[in-house]
């Protein structure tokens, strides 16, 4: 008992030493999960289904830029301007990947069965089997080791918070990061690709109706879920790395993210990702780092269990 | 110009120049990190010898080739499958043709059990040997086990693997080979190891299950995914225990010990190849009676409509954490035989491609339907261990993942029910797709099986 008490007071020690930086830390890494999250949330929105291949979306945005980084940089050290320019160019080109990936996906492994009202099972093994397919191509054509991505940025701490030093990768990812959800949100929200977007997800016979095209609906929700997706690869790539297996626990963390928040709803997936974040950033004082993925698997399995539909609720028409 | 590329001509040469980019990039030779592209264009433009033909570009090859299919394909269509033919394909046999069918399909089970009982004396190349106890028959025997998850309940299984990880690492800890110890004084033979890890893999089956088999079925997809990279990365760190990423050895061959009897099985694969076809004849006459059974029923029942299901009686949390549990226990088993013939394990062994592999097995013979599944098993396994074991131009034992990846693909698109399905998961995908599932009745008059 006395050992029980001595382990968690320590750990808790760690936990209000470190508590600063990991909250930092975590947040960074919870933005890279909300816009993965956002990929499978607006899918599920419209058509009630979990895209399995999304992680595959992550990983080919992450090697695109990697690709760009690697063209644009080379052995240069880049100046401020540069700095600003080839982060842009990063993001664009990244996320232009996922959605051209993501695009592709929905032709070929979905829009098939769609035609032909295909029972929902069809779609998952349908997904899963285009994700094996991407990602194996990608090890063959890339290779099968993890390259370290031509950085535009030197990563020094920028200011302090609270004793916590905030490095440039930080502030890089929270800026990038809340461009595009707040500007996603207000996408869906008030233009008219949102509204039909949000038309399609709460009845898309009756918006069909209405003249809403549903197929363009479709194919603009996996552009927009592709482009977050891919620009997410790129800055996730910045820090760890590109490798043709880099998708899979991101995506599987992500999926965490948006069934923690209520799938289907977009800023439920925004609270979600930044949530799971900082939970796991917060368990680093706890769990070995061997296991860290461990937590938010076990996050998603209580979630299940005490409240399936998540924190916001489910339905993508109604909240966002 | 919107018109042009809207037109179906247009789509559809589009889609075949599409495919056979893809092919063509699939069976080329590997890229390099150093130029990003050079893999797709030498694809192209590799020379390759097909069947001995002189060297040709791959890309003109293919291109040749898909024209002569999509000729057959044409000709096919105008001649031998007009309309009036294709009607006369469609009529539905009478039950005097079912009864006589069932009949003959007796000698077939007997012709094909002593086919494979033969075929180690004829198949003697000792890769096939072993390719034939390893990669065949106990991906036979864990595809028929998935079979009763994906086939029968309706449930997306992507986690098999941890299962089968959790029967192979059993075994290795109650014949002490794994560095924490065995739980037993005396060092017992893995078929004792059979009861115990399948009590294990029930027990974990029936923890995962029971929470997520609540939920919709892409929730369960996603967590047995999770849970096989879980079980994974616990074989990979737990080193006092597991023997970490090295693995572990010394596990201890089967021994049948009965009175004066013994039989030691060793290193030879034949022994082992009989032992487990023993094996997954037992599974499939288990499965096949319990397709049949009250359970067998239930599950189809709530694949179908579990609110109907669930207003006559069934309850499909119990049946379904019940197929969840079945089938994760026969991956136990595998997961046994495994540990038992290989003398060695490590993590390395159990990744998702694991699973994604049998699921292959599964959908391409025909969810639901067992002979389907054993007939897929054994052609894509036949097919994956003949290219690695003679490859063709170009080809890395790697790419056998392209192409399983992509089969799924094509399956679900061209072949949903698998190559031979059963006649209740064709109808019932048939029923779904043209939105009458709700009214089986008009259904079942018009293709006259309530005559």
């Amino acid at each position: 008992m006395s050992g029980m008490i001595h382990f968690f007071s320590s750990h808790f020690a760690t936990l209000s030493h470190e508590f600063w930086p990991l909250l930092v830390g975590g947040l960074a890494t919870g933005f890279i999960y909300a816009m993965v999250a956002i990929g499978y949330t607006l899918v599920y929105g419209v058509l009630r289904l979990i895209n399995f291949a999304h992680s595959e979306v992550f990983m080919s945005g992450g090697f695109a830029s990697f690709f760009l980084m690697k063209w644009l940089i080379g052995s240069s050290t880049p100046n401020a301007t540069e700095t600003v320019l080839y982060l842009i160019a990063g993001v664009l080109v990244g996320g232009f990947a996922g959605a051209a990936v993501a695009t592709t996906l929905e032709r070929v492994a979905y829009r098939p069965l769609r035609r032909r009202n295909a029972p929902k099972l069809a779609y998952l093994i349908s997904a899963i089997g285009a994700s094996y397919f991407i990602f194996n191509l990608a090890a063959k054509e890339f290779g099968r080791i993890n390259f370290a991505m031509a950085s535009p940025f030197i990563n020094h701490p920028l200011f302090t918070i609270f004793g916590a030093q905030v490095y440039m990768y930080y502030v890089i990812i929270l800026i990038v990061g809340s461009i595009m959800l707040v500007s996603l949100d207000r996408l869906v929200a008030t233009s008219k690709l949102g509204r039909s977007i949000r038309a399609v997800a709460q009845d898309a016979e009756t918006a069909s109706l209405m003249g809403v095209n549903i197929d363009r609906t479709i194919a603009l929700t996996f552009i927009l879920g592709g482009f977050l997706g891919g620009a997410a690869g790129y800055l996730y790539g910045l820090s760890f790395g590109v490798v043709y297996t880099m998708g899979f626990t991101p995506a599987l963390k992500a999926f965490t993210a948006a069934v923690l928040g209520g799938i289907g709803n977009l800023r439920g997936a925004v609270i979600g990702g930044l949530l799971l974040g900082v939970v796991e950033s917060m368990a680093v004082a706890f769990v070995n780092g061997a296991y860290i993925d461990v937590v938010a698997f076990a996050v998603l399995v209580l979630v299940l269990l005490f409240r399936p539909t998540g924190i916001l609720g489910e339905r993508l028409g109604r909240t966002a | 110009m919107k018109n042009f590329f809207s037109s179906p001509l247009v789509k559809r040469v589009g889609a075949m120049v599409a495919l056979w980019a893809t092919v063509t990039v699939m069976t080329g030779p590997p890229g390099n990190p150093a130029q990003p592209t050079l893999g797709f264009t030498s694809s192209f433009t590799e020379r390759v010898s097909f069947f001995g033909l002189f060297p040709t570009p791959r890309g003109v090859l293919f291109a040749a080739l898909g024209l002569i299919l999509a000729g057959i394909v044409v000709l096919y269509r105008r001649i031998l499958h007009t309309p009036v033919q294709r009607a006369k394909a469609s009529i539905v046999p009478t039950y005097q043709s079912i009864s006589a069918k069932r009949s003959v399909r007796g000698s077939w089970y007997a012709a094909a059990l002593v086919v494979a009982i033969m075929l180690p004396h004829v198949v003697t190349d000792p890769f096939w040997q072993s390719a034939m106890v390893s990669q065949i028959a106990i991906y036979t025997l864990l595809a028929i086990g998935l079979n009763v998850v994906v086939g029968f309940a309706g449930l997306l299984d992507l986690g098999f693997v941890a299962f089968y990880a959790i029967g192979a690492y059993v075994t290795a800890w109650v014949t002490g080979a794994l560095p924490i110890g065995a739980p037993f004084h005396h060092v017992i033979d893995p078929f004792w190891a059979i009861p115990i890890a399948i009590v294990f893999v029930m027990i974990a089956g029936v923890l995962l299950g029971v929470p997520t088999l609540r939920l919709r079925g892409d929730y369960l997809a996603i967590v047995t995914l999770g849970f096989g990279e879980i079980i994974t990365l616990f074989a990979n760190n737990l080193y006092g225990i597991t023997g970490g990423s090295t693995g572990s050895g010394e596990i201890p061959h089967f021994v049948f010990h009965v009175g004066n009897l013994k039989y030691l099985w060793g290193l030879n694969p034949v022994p082992y190849y009989y032992l487990t076809l023993g094996f997954v004849v037992l599974f499939l006459i288990i499965f096949s009676r319990l397709e049949h059974s009250r359970v067998g029923r239930a599950w189809i029942a709530i694949r179908e409509d579990e609110v109907a299901a669930e207003s006559l009686g069934v309850n499909p949390l119990k049946y379904k954490v019940m197929a969840f549990a079945i089938g994760a226990a026969s991956a136990g088993f595998a997961g046994v035989m495994t540990a038992g013939q290989s003398f060695f394990i490590n993590p390395a062994t159990f990744t998702l491609s694991f699973s994604i592999n049998i699921l292959v097995l599964v959908i391409f013979g025909g969810m639901g339907s067992i002979m389907g599944v054993v007939i897929g098993s054994l052609l894509v396994q036949t097919v994956s261990m003949y290219l690695i074991h003679t490859p063709p131009a170009g080809f890395q034992n790697s790419d056998l993942y392209i192409y399983l990846g992509a089969l799924l693909i094509a399956m679900m698109i061209f072949r949903p029910a698998g190559l031979w399905p059963s006649k209740r998961r064709r109808r019932e995908i048939a029923l779904v797709e043209s939105g009458e599932e709700k009214d089986q009745r008009i259904v079942m008059t018009q293709t006259g099986e309530e005559l």
